[in-house]
């Protein structure tokens, strides 16, 4: 289980491969790259600043890792972060689960993908033609998010 | 106790990071920010909408009625947007 956070770009292949190598009982990886979109909100992105926590940060991805070995039955995970500036295109985020069969490693990522964006401590502002901006959370993300609430 | 500002509230507030000696009547999060407010006219712009200031003590995030102490790091920021 790994965590990392980052101003460098990663190689997904040979993460994928650093993550399965000599663990055959590993049946299956998920995989979910983020990436910088050109436009949001109907204006063009020219780049994107992430800002961090650092600490907090990797304290928050630890915790939901930690969150996804408890629910799935994982043989590894990893999570990479970036921060900094980047430009469209550029990778983001890697998240990656392996497991023996497939339904644990499609819903822990999904689940980790879900929960990071609305409890690691990263900020992004995008520049555009009308100036730099702070993005805005949203709601859809607190709702994805809250589909993993476990009934209390 | 040591404040941390992140994202809109760093740039508005014009600090990233501010010690401050807490009076003894500030025992928790919605508190502390109501007092920091009357730092500056800032501050007092940066903290006006509650809703969109988060709050973590020691990394971890807590609601505005977690208890906060002289020892403890605080930081105040909007919503996350990572991912």
């Amino acid at each position: 289980m790994t965590v990392r956070v980052q101003s460098e770009d990663f190689d997904v292949g040979a993460e994928l491969a650093a993550l399965t190598g000599g663990k055959t009982g590993i049946g299956g990886v998920t995989l979910f790259v983020g990436l910088v979109r050109d436009m949001a909100g109907g204006e063009s992105v020219s780049a994107m600043t992430l800002e961090h926590y650092p600490g907090m940060t990797e304290r928050q991805l630890e915790a939901i890792e930690a969150e996804a070995r408890a629910r799935w039955p994982l043989d590894d995970a990893l999570i990479i972060h970036r921060y900094g500036r980047l430009e469209p295109g550029d990778r983001i985020v890697l998240v990656a689960t392996a497991s023996a069969h497939r339904e644990a490693a499609f819903e822990s990522c999904h689940f980790l993908i879900d929960w990071l964006k609305t409890k690691a401590p990263f900020w992004k502002m995008e520049a555009t033609p009308e100036g730099e901006r702070w993005v805005e959370a949203k709601e859809s993300d607190d709702e994805a998010a809250a589909r993993w609430t476990k009934p209390a | 106790m040591k404040i941390l500002y992140f994202a809109w509230l760093r740039t508005k507030i014009g600090v990233a990071t501010e010690t401050v000696d807490l009076p003894a009547e500030v025992r928790d999060v919605g508190a502390l920010v109501e007092w920091l407010k009357t730092r500056s006219p800032k501050h007092a712009d940066a903290l006006a909408n509650s809703t969109v200031v988060k709050v973590a003590v020691n990394q971890e995030h807590v609601p505005y009625d977690h208890p906060v102490g002289p020892g403890d790091e605080v930081a105040l920021f909007p919503p996350v947007t990572g991912g």
